[in-house]
């Protein structure tokens, strides 16, 4: 494939969120995330597609594992990358976030991957700068790198349409819940969501989502698990009694394989609490797809910002 | 003695039941009468031809943000009368949540000082409920009120304990003077963006619930039938708030609202854009709540408008939505926002909005003002109803441009605002 030379798929300058996208462009993202795992087979070669492209890795809230797939995936098709991490917020540095943005695409930059934990802060960056942006999470709204790996780890197992995917745990809070909803739903899969009361908002069924509180009770009729980190980072005040309460309703265990469906696949973003989420025995054992995703997270973000540099080459040529 | 005729408008007068073609007549800056039909060509006056145009009192704001002292980055006092001038008020009430808080004598006699070195409009400071606006013990309400607060107010403070609300209602009483509540329940609305709904939870962000203002308009009607007193809730935005209003004054409980244009203009789904200058307190709530709101306003549950001005300059709202401000700047799109939200759809008549812009504030308030009285100062709005306007907060009088209405055109403008017989704003001429 010729990047430079490639069709549009419609993309825009940004990628915000998955909400925003159609069924056809998140296959398109997903094939191109096929073609890199072949192309830098399984990613350990390097490619120069992104040649002369300076991508800027703006992360304000802490994260290692994002920062880095980031990071390698633009190395590997050949991107400059640069690096910029902070935990405090506007108000804390005097700065606001915006001129901190600028500032650094100043400095000749393309794309901007951007965490944050505010949601919408992508869509300000968006506003106010000139580089294509890419969401690599924004506080509780949606992650779309995250259900874009999501959704190639499962497609590479079985078609995601007619599939049912349970999300379980702190949908909330969870960027990671809201973006797989609108995506494993436009891909035709059906989507329950699962855990304490207090942690599902009621109106999450007008996303057009089934809303469960017993794991053992939807189980046997779900073909995938996506057990969501319980973000205590995010939560004020107690949202359940106690960790072992959560285990002991929410958690994967041994014995609920079991009683799962047949080749139920497991999904969990991560980092992992272990023994909260799911034992280790689930988080290594062969129905677990954990590490799958973490290599596909680098194969989806080399597509997402090729996809995003096509589009900034394009606008270049126009202009 | 120096005559004016207000010629050839519509003039509108709830006070006096008057909506009838006709002229104005000002002398010695006050009302001397009002005549209908023609003009009487015998009279020797300077005449501001009306024609097409309506003539109302000049409005009432009982709730306007000064900024001084402490915030002079967002607004001053003369800015914010300049600002009001050109929205068509001519009195405001100002809120006591500047630094320091305007909880003692020192501090109202400040706003006084400055008030009087202005042009543009009445202002009239309204003290803190609380030391500090802290919601813990009661400010100076007595020496507040000889000095001139008209009503008294924590702002958007919301005064969390009820003992504390039940002695200041109890307190205030003796002074006739109201208090104006932001009524929201701080442990369901801290930290929160937006109102929590479907779309809350679809932006995933943190939600404020329509209970969180329904419990405190509860407790404060129950407080306000305890103790007697008179309270009355800011900015009304449920549909509960509104149904518990109603029947609590149906009982002749001491209890009113307010709401504001931008409630009622703008639902939870302009948060889409996760524009800051949409974010606002008590927060924009969606489509069904804000029908029960126009219910309120017709059948006269909700009995004023307030700009519920907020100005802030524009850094601080270029931040992240979560730690961004609350605030909308409100005094220059008042009215154009109201004819948009209430005139043009046929849910009330000019008649009934001038009166939720003039007696109702002004009566909350215990104030003059309202009303084209003989004898009363003149204070007077024309407004061209049919004229369009485009929104430009870069020409706002305000020191602040924190609107989210800017570049649109609205039908219906102020275009003369006239203080004590004086023109102090002029569209044309501005």
């Amino acid at each position: 494939m010729s990047v430079a030379g490639s069709e549009t798929i419609g993309l825009g300058q940004h990628l915000l969120g998955i909400e925003q996208l159609s069924a056809e462009q998140i296959t398109a993202i997903l094939d191109r995330a096929e073609h890199y795992r072949e192309a830098t087979r399984g990613g350990t070669e390097k490619l120069d597609d992104l040649r002369g492209i300076v991508v800027a890795n703006l992360f304000f809230e802490p994260s290692t594992r994002t920062r880095t797939s980031f990071n390698l995936a633009a190395r590997r098709i050949g991107a400059d990358t640069v690096d910029f991490t902070s935990s405090g917020s506007s108000l804390s540095k005097g700065e606001t976030f915006v001129d901190t943005a600028l500032t650094i695409e100043a400095m000749g930059v393309d794309l901007v991957v951007c965490r944050h934990r505010t949601p919408g802060a992508p869509q300000l960056l968006a506003h106010h700068l000139k580089a294509g942006v890419l969401n690599a999470g924004d506080g509780t709204h949606e992650h779309p790198t995250q259900a874009l790996l999501d959704m190639l780890t499962i497609r590479q197992r079985r078609e995601i349409r007619g599939l049912k995917v349970a999300l379980v745990g702190d949908i909330r809070h969870s960027r990671v819940a809201r973006s797989n909803i609108h995506g494993l739903q436009k891909l035709g899969a059906s989507v329950i969501v699962c855990g304490p009361a207090t942690l599902i908002p009621r109106t999450i069924t007008q996303m057009g989502v089934e809303v469960a509180h017993s794991l053992d009770e939807i189980l046997p009729e779900v073909d995938c698990v996506n057990l969501l980190r319980v973000q205590f980072e995010r939560q004020r005040g107690a949202f359940f009694p106690s960790i072992e309460e959560y285990a002991h309703l929410f958690g994967m265990t041994g014995e609920r394989i079991k009683r799962a469906k047949e080749g139920l696949l497991v999904l969990a973003p991560g980092p992992i609490n272990r023994g909260v989420e799911l034992t280790p025995e689930v988080a290594d054992g062969p129905h677990s797809l954990i590490l799958n995703q973490v290599t596909n997270g680098l194969f989806v973000r080399m597509a997402c910002l090729s996809l995003l540099a096509d589009e900034r080459r394009r606008l270049r040529q126009e202009t | 003695m120096h005559r004016r005729l207000i010629a050839n408008g519509t003039v509108i007068d709830p006070a006096n039941d008057i909506d009838q073609t006709g002229s104005l007549l000002i002398e010695g800056g006050q009302v001397s009468g009002f005549i209908p039909g023609d003009v009487p060509a015998d009279i020797e006056a300077e005449v501001i031809d009306a024609t097409g145009l309506l003539v109302a009192p000049g409005f009432v704001d009982t709730h306007v943000c000064v900024g001084e002292p402490g915030f002079e980055e967002d607004e001053t006092i003369a800015s914010a009368a300049l600002a009001a001038a050109a929205g068509g008020i001519t009195s405001i009430a100002t809120m006591p949540s500047t630094n320091p808080v305007v909880d003692n004598r020192g501090a109202a006699e400040f706003v006084k000082h400055q008030a009087a070195q202005v042009a543009g409009c009445r202002v009239y400071p309204m003290g803190a409920v609380t030391r500090g606006i802290d919601g813990k013990e009661l400010a100076e309400i007595g020496q507040l009120a000889e000095f001139g607060a008209v009503a008294f107010t924590d702002a958007k403070s919301p005064i969390a304990n009820a003992e504390i609300m039940r002695r200041a209602l109890e307190y205030t009483g003796m002074f006739n003077c109201p208090i104006l509540h932001n009524a929201i329940v701080p442990e369901l609305s801290e930290t929160g963006v937006m109102h929590e709904g479907f779309q809350s939870t679809r932006l995933g962000l943190r939600g404020i619930p329509a209970a969180a203002q329904d419990i405190m308009t509860g407790r404060d009607i129950a407080l306000a039938e305890l103790t007697g007193g008179r309270v009355h809730i800011m900015c009304v935005t449920t549909t509960a708030s509104v149904e518990q209003i109603r029947i609590a004054r149906q009982r002749n409980i001491r209890v009113s609202g307010d709401v504001t244009p931008h409630h009622l203009l703008l639902d939870d789904t302009v948060m889409d854009s996760f524009d800051t200058l949409c974010k606002v307190l008590p927060p924009l709530r969606s489509p069904d709540h804000i029908q029960s709101l126009i219910e309120g306003l017709k059948d006269g549950t909700i009995t004023s408008i307030s700009s519920d001005h907020q100005p802030l300059a524009i850094e601080k709202k270029q931040i992240e939505l979560d730690i961004a401000p609350y605030g909308i700047c409100g005094l220059e799109t008042l009215l154009s926002s109201c004819v948009r939200a209430l005139i043009e759809p046929g849910h009330l008549s000019w008649l009934e909005l001038i009166r939720l812009l003039t007696t109702g504030p002004a009566e909350l308030l215990g104030i003059e003002g309202g009303t084209l009285s003989r004898g009363r100062d003149a204070d007077v709005v024309l407004i061209d109803p049919k004229r369009e306007i485009t929104i430009d907060a870069c020409q706002f009088q305000s020191r602040s441009r924190n609107t989210p209405f800017d570049r649109e055109t609205f039908r219906g403008a102020v275009v003369k605002t006239v203080v004590a017989g004086n023109v102090v704003y002029d569209r044309d001429a501005a």
